[in-house]
């Protein structure tokens, strides 16, 4: 019986998933403690909580991830694109190693002190993490595209526009995505960062909330939660590489 | 008789101070073939990229039609050997693209685009990308984005080069009967000397780096398929290994 890709893939998911669950029962039932509740007992602790106030607090998360990685991405693939150029490249190089490897972190205090310690602050903190990682592998790309391709395009009465349009875009694509999906995971360890201090609302607060109240379960579901926040924001991602970069995979 | 490529005293150093080419002189007629051989690195794509306006010689001039080019020419398509086609469009883009930048709507598009792939054998593979196609098609495809455009003039870099001997003769074949029907001029470099005389009115043989012209071997009695398997050709090719030869020292 042919099975399609798409299919597979599911049934990969679905018996990682069990395995995982299996795995997290064993460890529950070998470390017998309220710090490891069982898979059931946090199941239990998710429905309750989406009774509750979980989606909510899932939502709010959401949306400082994505406005974080969505500003990140508007800034660090034109800056990365312009880098094809070499004169542009030299003067952006600099910049990018000198500011790349400080732990973006510690900036945390000169944010809140420019932009308040509500949720824009969350997200640029978010945004400005993710933003070095995708620039660093956009310019990496644009870097490398042959210049015969522009050439090509070139003579074929191309503007400067569609330089961008059909080539340095379209040729970088698959190296913005993988750089995407890489970011994804640092910007849910910067979200639980964030969200950990002056704020009432998102998934980091949960855990912090629930952990200082000794609430494993709910400390789980939290956990779960963002989780699922990072599976569904791959999938997206996934879907988006299959459509816009067909060419790499066929 | 009147020229429609002038190279007129051509050089060209580029920035870090390699000199590729020195005072270049030669003129192609109206619908004539013209190949160009030399030696790597002479600076053959250099001196095709000056004719297709993508790069700016630095002293001499480029004419095509008596007037200098400064920017890519309408007249003009451009074929490399590799990296050509676009890998992230379909054979349909890549055809249409030039046609794209010129202006023309959808349907116009699809009204040249479509005959021309049906042309060249490419129909069935319209909605492909170029990695499925072999090498020999994707260089049909690379002629088709040419053609598309109903240049005059055919600049073309090494196009033959990564093919097998086989369709490689085919293509050859194809080219000759393009200049024959279609009028068009030509300009073509190539690393075979076979090839320079199969597809060249004239030879022009370049010397080894900064490339100079070393001798303009003049071709008769190309023109025919045939003609490959004649006395005349092989002497021809004899004259033009000489020449390369006598350029190297
Ligand atoms: N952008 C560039 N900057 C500096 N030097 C260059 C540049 N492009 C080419 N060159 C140099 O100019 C010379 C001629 O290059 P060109 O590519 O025109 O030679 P070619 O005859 O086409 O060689 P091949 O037969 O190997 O394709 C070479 O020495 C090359 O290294
Ligand atoms: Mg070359």
């Amino acid at each position: 019986m042919p099975r399609s890709e798409a299919e597979h893939r599911r049934w990969s998911y679905l018996i990682a998933g069990l395995l995982l669950i299996v795995l997290w029962q064993a460890m529950s039932f070998l470390l017998n403690s309220i710090a490891l509740p069982t898979p059931l007992t946090v199941f239990y602790a998710v429905i309750s909580g989406l009774k509750d106030d979980l989606l909510s607090h899932l939502l709010v998360s959401a949306a400082r991830v994505g406005y974080g990685i969505a500003l990140a991405l508007s800034l660090a693939v034109p800056l990365g694109l312009i880098s094809y150029k070499k004169g542009a490249d030299k003067i952006i190089t600099p910049f990018i190693y000198l500011l790349y490897p400080i732990p973006h972190i510690v900036l945390l205090p000169l944010i809140i002190l420019l932009f308040g310690i509500g949720d824009l602050s969350k997200v640029i903190l978010i945004a400005i993490i993710v933003f070095f990682q995708i620039l660093v592998t956009t310019r990496d790309a644009a870097r490398n595209i042959s210049t015969n391709y522009i050439y090509s395009l070139l003579s074929l009465g191309a503007t400067e526009k569609d330089v961008y349009e059909h080539v340095v875009f379209p040729a970088c694509l698959p190296k913005i995505l993988t750089a995407l999906r890489i970011s994804i995971g640092t910007a849910i360890a910067v979200l639980f960062f964030v969200e950990s201090f002056a704020t009432r609302k998102g998934l980091g607060f949960l855990i912090m909330d629930s952990w200082s109240r000794m609430d494993y379960p709910d400390l789980y579901a939290a956990i779960v939660a963002m989780a699922l926040l990072g599976f569904c924001l791959y999938v997206m991602l996934e879907r988006v590489e299959r459509e816009v970069c067909a060419w790499v995979y066929v | 008789m009147r020229f429609m490529i002038e190279a007129k005293g051509i050089s060209k150093v580029y920035q870090d101070g390699t000199e590729a080419l020195r005072e270049v002189c030669f003129e192609v007629p109206e619908g004539e073939s013209c190949s160009i051989i030399g030696p790597s690195g002479c600076g053959k794509t250099s001196l095709l990229f000056i004719f297709s306006g993508i790069l700016k010689p630095t002293s001499g001039k480029a004419l095509i039609e008596g007037n200098e080019v400064v920017s890519p020419s309408r007249k003009v398509a451009l074929i490399l050997q590799d990296y050509g086609l676009f890998p992230w469009k379909t054979v349909y883009e890549n055809v249409s693209l030039g046609l794209e930048f010129r202006g023309y709507g959808k349907k116009e598009r699809q009204e040249i685009v479509l005959p021309l792939l049906d042309d060249l054998d490419l129909k069935d593979f319209a909605n492909h990308y170029p990695k499925q196609l072999s090498g020999g098609m994707q260089q049909r495809v690379g002629f088709a984005r040419a053609l598309a455009l109903n240049p005059e003039i055919l600049v073309m870099d090494e196009p033959l080069s990564s093919l097998d001997a086989l369709t490689r003769e085919t293509l050859q074949n194809f080219l000759l009967s393009l200049w024959k029907h279609k009028g068009l001029t030509m300009l073509l470099v190539t690393h075979n000397i076979e090839e320079a005389v199969f597809l060249g009115r004239e030879i022009i043989v370049l010397s080894p780096r900064p490339g100079r012209v070393v001798k303009i071997v003049k071709n008769h009695n190309v023109g025919e398929v045939n003609y490959r398997n004649t006395e005349d050709f092989f002497d021809k090719c004899r004259e033009v290994r000489q020449s390369i030869e006598d350029g190297a020292t």
